[in-house]
């Protein structure tokens, strides 16, 4: 095979967002043509045409090896480093072969690719309070913590802080006061770790805030835009689950109510019994809920949607109200599996970040991306608490 | 083709007509659906959220349990928010040997163990890579000419794209559009097709929720649209059910019919919109568009 570096210049065409506010014209799309070799990045091609065309293109940029975090950008419309996404890349990507620029979303355009990180990105990176709250009294040499609990916290220190998550984030699209995939897993980085002496503090007010860990929509966009695998959403998931698991904190915004209700419903009928899932979720995980006056202010809301629902014959009156249940036999089973495991004394949780992935597993992977079936693979010996996979700490952490 | 067939909670809840619709038009498509009804929910994220070793257990059950199914190809289900939701379970199944190993200790007593190498697709996938888009317009005997659809795919059955499968081979995030292009319908881009329909935080923040919705419902009705299909009924049930409430929050009309999947596929394959519970939406597609030629229009 030839050597990548080997291939010869070739043109690529930019389609790039122009905006500049202080000039008061609205913004506009430019096109540039430039000459490189395909392994060459986006951002490379962004200076040849400052360089060759327009010396007024404002990108901002520094290490060029995707460790600054300072040329966020989006291409093609998802969001990237641009010394991190090759043209080759690009161009594939591209409706009709131009390679679209355009600035991160969900911050204010200062020129061009330039956004206002101070303005979203960094108000919200201190509103989690970034940095550690020392247990005391402090050593007088330094902390000792096992090597586990810092690696736990190793994937969110991974963030170089390019805001791609921000850019991308659904639940500040529309509610720009979300702090966000960046912050949030900023704050788990501290959360997480066993030297700071505020886990409670901290969870309690990102649980209680509106705008806080209950307001992320689980729609993956982070995950999916993060070039550094920080996994903010799976961050976020597991500051709820050590908030409501390990601290048991209600929080106003019906956060632990509805994880109560859920897992409680599915625990007691084996499905999702939807016509319960709503006023448990603001009234508390039981029958009586609709009867409190926070389930009933909810429930007389959504009454013209529920008359609809009904006249429709989207809900069975039988099922709204008595629910529908897998068979007794499995649902006892269901519960065993829900009592087996929920009384654990610490939770256990495989994180692929730190375990990896096992080899052998490779193909299995494989054929299902292909949509093939694969070979059964090896029966495991059954092992009540195998220690690898695990992630390093227990419940406290996870 | 004989599936392991995971309907999900809601198709069988308050989307009735999803489960119904399926049942009318798998065959038509020479899919024998075993339903896996000793199954329980998949949690949808939530109970993931709360404990994931009970997530991977209750999901490891459910694979089992189709792995059980005696001639079954694959297991199919009929729901993103399922897909997301097991895919994830099931990555952390399959890379690691001894936490399958515990998980399966768990399992073990109700006799059932999880082998690696179950193939879960949803509906979606199954047309496009194990029925074929050209066998499916072969089988179209109501083409949907004319109809302009907007696809409608959500969060769940597109990110993360390794997790699920996602590449140049397989661009199971455009699979929609080629599905509606099969049936002989019109491909509306608009902004929010991979866009979350704000189901999941409908308790916490029911206002930003409802902005979703009624955004991508907006966006696709100044593209034009005549409709939307979705392959999840969570998605259905913020874009359809709570659309009145959407259009509130938004202040604006909507009036977008909003399609299951096996709804739009039965369309073309000639059933009878009544029989696909077309009647059921809140907003009712046959009160947009007129289905009663044969070859269906947008309404004047």
């Amino acid at each position: 095979m030839a050597e990548v570096h080997d291939r010869p210049p070739e043109q690529f065409t930019l389609k790039l967002r122009r905006y500049d506010p202080e000039s008061g014209g609205a913004p506009y799309w430019d096109e540039h043509t430039i000459e490189l070799e395909p392994h060459r990045s986006v951002l490379e091609a962004i200076l040849q045409a400052r360089d060759r065309f327009d010396g007024s293109i404002g990108i901002r940029c520094s290490c060029r090896q995707a460790i600054c975090g300072s040329c966020g950008i989006r291409v093609n419309g998802e969001p990237a480093l641009a010394c991190h996404t090759h043209l080759d890349a690009a161009k594939l990507s591209a409706e009709n072969g131009v390679i679209e620029i355009e600035p991160m979303g969900n911050m204010p355009v200062i020129k061009d690719l330039i956004v206002d990180m101070d303005a979203v990105h960094w108000k919200k990176i201190q509103r989690v309070t970034p940095w550690l709250l020392a247990k005391q009294p402090v050593p007088e040499r330094e902390y000792l913590v096992s090597k586990e609990a810092m690696v736990d916290v190793t994937q969110t220190m991974a963030c170089i802080q390019c805001g791609a998550c921000v850019s991308d984030c659904l639940a500040m699209e529309v509610d720009p006061g979300f702090i966000g995939p960046a912050a949030l897993a900023k704050a788990y980085r501290f959360v997480g770790d066993p030297r700071d002496d505020e886990q409670f503090e901290r969870l309690n007010d990102l649980a209680q805030d509106p705008q806080g860990i209950f307001d992320c929509t689980h729609c993956f966009k982070c995950v999916q835009a993060c070039p550094k695998d920080v996994n903010p959403m799976g961050q976020i998931m597991r500051l709820r689950r050590i908030a409501i698991g390990d601290h048991h904190i209600v929080d106003q915004n019906n956060g632990e109510r509805h994880e109560a209700a859920v897992t409680g419903l599915i625990r007691n009928y084996g499905l999702l019994h939807e016509a319960e899932m709503i006023p448990r979720s603001y009234g508390g995980n039981s029958w009586f809920a609709k009867f409190t006056p926070a389930a009933g202010k909810e429930l007389l809301s959504s009454l013209p949607v529920i008359i609809k629902g009904v006249l429709r014959g989207k809900m069975n009156p039988k099922i709204a109200i008595f629910g529908h249940k897998i068979p007794s036999a499995d649902l006892k089973a269901v519960q065993a599996i829900y009592d087996k495991i929920e009384s654990r004394p610490e939770r256990y949780e495989l994180n692929l970040y730190i375990a990896g992935e096992d080899e052998e597993t490779a193909p299995v992977a494989a054929a299902v991306a292909a949509g093939t079936s694969a070979d059964g693979g090896e029966t495991p010996d059954a092992g009540e608490t195998p220690n690898a996979p695990t992630s390093p700490e227990g419940s406290a952490n996870q | 083709m004989k599936v392991a067939y995971w309907p999900g909670c809601v198709s069988r809840g308050f989307t009735p007509e999803l489960h119904g619709s399926m049942a009318k038009v798998a065959p038509l498509l020479d899919i024998e659906l075993v339903e896996l009804d000793r199954a329980c929910c998949t949690g949808a994220g939530v109970i993931a959220e709360h404990n994931q070793e009970l997530a991977d257990t209750l999901n490891a059950r459910t694979f089992a349990l189709a792995q059980q199914v005696d001639g079954a190809e694959l297991m199919m289900n009929i729901c993103s928010t399922c897909q997301g939701a097991q895919s994830e379970c099931q990555e952390r199944l399959d890379a690691n040997a001894e936490y399958r190993a515990h998980v399966n200790t768990t399992l073990a007593a109700e006799g059932l163990t999880y082998e690696t190498g179950l193939t879960n697709k949803n509906f979606l996938w199954l047309l496009v890579e194990e029925i074929g888009l050209e066998s499916l317009a072969a089988r179209v005997k109501r083409p949907l000419t004319n109809l302009k659809v907007g696809p409608f795919y959500g969060c769940y059955i597109v990110r993360p794209r390794e997790r699920l499968g996602i590449d140049a081979e397989h661009p199971r995030d455009h699979y929609l559009d080629q599905v509606i292009d099969a049936l002989g319908g019109t491909v509306i881009e608009y902004a929010g097709m991979r866009k979350c329909c704000g189901f999941p935080i409908i308790t916490m923040n029911k206002e930003a929720s409802l902005k979703q919705a009624g955004r991508h419902l907006g966006d696709a009705a100044d593209a034009d649209a005549d409709c939307l299909v979705t392959p999840c009924p969570l998605c259905h049930l913020n874009l359809d059910l709570q659309q009145p409430l959407a259009a509130g929050v938004v202040g604006r009309e909507l009036n977008m019919p909003v399609l299951h999947l096996p709804q739009l596929v039965g369309l073309a394959l000639g059933l009878d919109p009544k029989e696909l519970g077309l009647g059921r939406h809140v907003v009712k597609p046959t009160s947009v568009i007129d289905w009663s030629t044969s070859v269906v229009a947008a309404a004047a």
